[in-house]
């Protein structure tokens, strides 16, 4: 054999190792998301089942008809769960994202005293557990009345996400050139504009990643909703799937088709956003 | 079209102060070049008269107007970045158009306008594309053609040549020159390259750790330097520089090399003056090999040993070792010479210059 068949050869091989590697990576990652759709769909027999059956013999969407079907027929409030949801997540991830826009702005572009402090204790709130805070918080939120209240959970969210997208938007906008801004300014903007002209755009994806992140946070978030919460006008989907625990049994079934039902607008929105999510954008505005 | 001057103009960061309160006049349409080294204050003053950067006292009038604290935008001015600051997102079309857009200006009439800066700089095929579609000249004329589209009274220019490459960089120069012939406006050019400085200029401001060390045309600065900093800035190669003591009609150099003081300056030296002796490459060769210096030359001989030549074609750059310096002379019409070689040199002393050597003021009257 030759140097050059031999070094094909070679290629090949590490090609193949390659893909082998990768698809192990997705396996791994996709092999819970398949299990808890698959779990959704069939009797609980066979999700007990003990070895496991990989291929379900019999699929059925009466976990997702009975989820809907209301009280008393195996039916949980889902409708509420979700609008409650929906509404905190949004309008706290609105919240953090615009303060994460001002406050990582000014980080990015001004120099003012006692910066690096604040920042540093920004960051240091990540250090604390948020489920260390759940009792104290409960406390505070009975005195003021505001416990079991999407106003509630909205303003703990809001200080959950604030340091994450703070530091996040920090470091978008100090990719984008000063010298764009000042360019701007020149050609006739007021500082305002120049932000909303040319700097907001150039970090736009960045803040749209931000916004995904403190979205996700906040819609899987459950265990500060867990306390915080208790009744089906508060209640989010993540809260909502212990109707599924009663004191004896598990509805294995039912949690999973909730679970199926809470995943699907999350993997819709990323998949929207990532494609906006386009990197390089600043590439070409300054010599690089 | 506009005048522009700075009175005491004064920069300060905390207690730091950069610019120290430099007065300057600029005639309308003028050309002028902000020379010096980095951090010698030339940008900082440049994005002062942009309103980029507070001033800290003094002022800045703009066509007979107060403009300290004016913002960028009301001071009409356009300015040309060393990044060159293109917006990426926008196309080279709403890159030369944003500035009318953002003042509200009808659509066919910023058609108009963006066609003929567009026109001027040969950027007709290029306006659908994206600033990271260009090359780096490319993106140097859209960025000239932005600052031309707003019609400014001064155009800024911050170091525009200093990311492109050597060749590219003589070809932009040119047409940065026919630009100002087309556009007559006043331009005011920051660069720490004296040959950009010297092509382009009308008139050259030499700074220096934040002071004015010499303003005149390019042929003022060159033939008077002011100071040995200006003397030894300007010109390439620089001015040969040796520090030398007046004695009875001439001058002493440490090593005890003697040279007769030239005629120009015996009014103005004292015996035991302590000097700064100066002569440019070109009033320096060997013996034969020189620029004609014209009738008044006074012309010195001395042999010198030669430590390096570095032959450029139609002339050779000779190093001789002079006081222990090695001092650099241009030679035409070049034969060859071998390094340790003596060959007899001409200086022609009509042309040197004398500085003193605590303050570095000149001693020309």
């Amino acid at each position: 054999m030759d140097e050059n068949s031999s070094a094909r050869l070679k290629r090949s091989l590490l090609r193949i190792t390659y893909r082998i590697g990768l698809f192990l990576a997705m396996l791994t990652i996709c092999l819970p998301g398949l299990w808890i759709v698959l779990s959704s769909l069939r009797p609980t027999v066979e999700i007990m089942a003990k070895p496991p059956v990989w291929i379900p013999q019999q699929i059925s969407f009466d976990a997702y008809v009975a989820m809907f079907s209301g009280i008393g027929k195996g039916g949980i409030p889902v409708i509420e769960y979700f609008r409650n949801s929906l509404i905190i997540s949004v309008t706290s991830t609105v919240i953090a994202v615009a303060i994460g826009m001002a406050g990582g702005y000014a980080f990015a572009r001004y120099r003012f005293r006692g910066k690096s402090g604040v920042f540093l204790g920004l960051m240091l709130t990540r250090t604390v557990p948020g489920i260390a805070l759940s009792l104290p918080l409960f406390f505070l939120y009975v005195r003021l009345g505001i416990i079991d209240t999407h106003f509630g959970l909205i303003l703990a969210y809001v200080a959950l996400n604030v340091p994450f997208t703070i530091w996040l938007i920090d470091g978008f906008f100090r990719q984008v050139p000063k010298d764009l801004a000042e360019a701007a300014q020149i050609d006739g903007c007021t500082r305002w504009q120049a932000f909303w002209q040319v700097e907001f755009p150039l970090a736009g994806p960045g803040i749209a990643s931000a916004a995904i992140f403190a979205f996700l946070t906040c819609w899987n978030e459950f265990a500060l909703a867990s306390q915080l919460t208790r009744s089906v006008s508060a209640k989010t989907l993540p809260v909502g799937l212990l109707d599924y625990t009663a004191e004896f049994t598990i509805d294995w079934r039912g949690m999973c088709a909730l679970a199926v039902v809470m995943i699907i607008p999350a993997l819709t929105l990323t998949y929207i956003v990532q494609k906006h999510l386009v990197g390089g954008l600043t590439s070409g505005a300054v010599k690089g | 079209m506009a005048t522009v001057s700075l009175k005491k103009l004064t920069k300060r960061y905390g207690s730091i102060e950069i610019v120290h309160g430099i007065d300057l006049d600029i005639a309308d349409r003028e050309f002028i070049a902000l020379v010096g080294p980095s951090g010698c204050g030339k940008s900082t003053t440049l994005r002062m008269i942009a309103g980029l950067e507070e001033i800290s006292a003094g002022s800045i009038e703009i066509g007979g107007r107060v403009v300290n604290d004016l913002p960028p935008r009301s001071r009409n001015i356009s300015m040309v970045f060393q990044s060159y600051a293109l917006y990426p997102h926008m196309t080279v079309r709403e890159n030369l158009g944003f500035s009318l857009k953002i003042a509200g200006a009808a659509k066919d009439d910023m058609d108009r306008r963006v066609a003929e800066a567009s026109a001027i700089l040969g950027l007709d095929a290029l306006l659908d594309r994206r600033p990271s579609q260009l090359s780096g000249g490319q993106r140097q004329r859209v960025a000239m053609g932005r600052a031309i589209v707003r019609d400014p009274d001064v155009f800024l220019f911050d170091e525009p040549l200093s990311n492109l490459d050597a060749k590219l960089r003589t070809q932009m120069r040119t047409e940065i020159k026919k630009l100002h012939a087309k556009v007559q406006s006043t331009v005011i050019y920051v660069t720490h390259d004296q040959v950009e400085a010297m092509t382009l200029a009308d008139r050259i401001v030499i700074m220096r750790d934040g002071y004015i060390e010499q303003v005149g045309t390019p042929d003022e600065v060159f033939r008077r330097p002011a100071t040995r900093f200006v003397a030894g800035f300007i010109g390439s190669p620089p001015m040969n520089l040796n520090e030398a003591t007046v004695e009875g009609g001439q001058l002493v150099f440490a090593s005890g090399a003697r040279l007769p003081l030239p005629a120009q300056f015996r009014a103005n030296v004292a015996a035991g003056d302590k000097v700064v002796f100066g002569l440019r490459p070109d009033d320096i060769y060997p013996t034969g090999h020189g620029l004609s210096s014209g009738d008044a030359a006074d012309v010195h001989q001395i042999d010198l040993p030669i430590t390096v030549t570095e032959p450029l074609g139609n002339e050779t750059l000779v190093f001789v070792e002079f006081d222990g310096a090695d001092w650099v002379s241009r030679m035409l019409n070049p034969r060859l010479l071998r390094p340790g070689e003596r060959v007899g040199m001409s200086l022609d002393l009509s042309q040197a210059h004398l500085f003193a050597a605590d303050t570095g003021k000149t001693l020309r009257s």
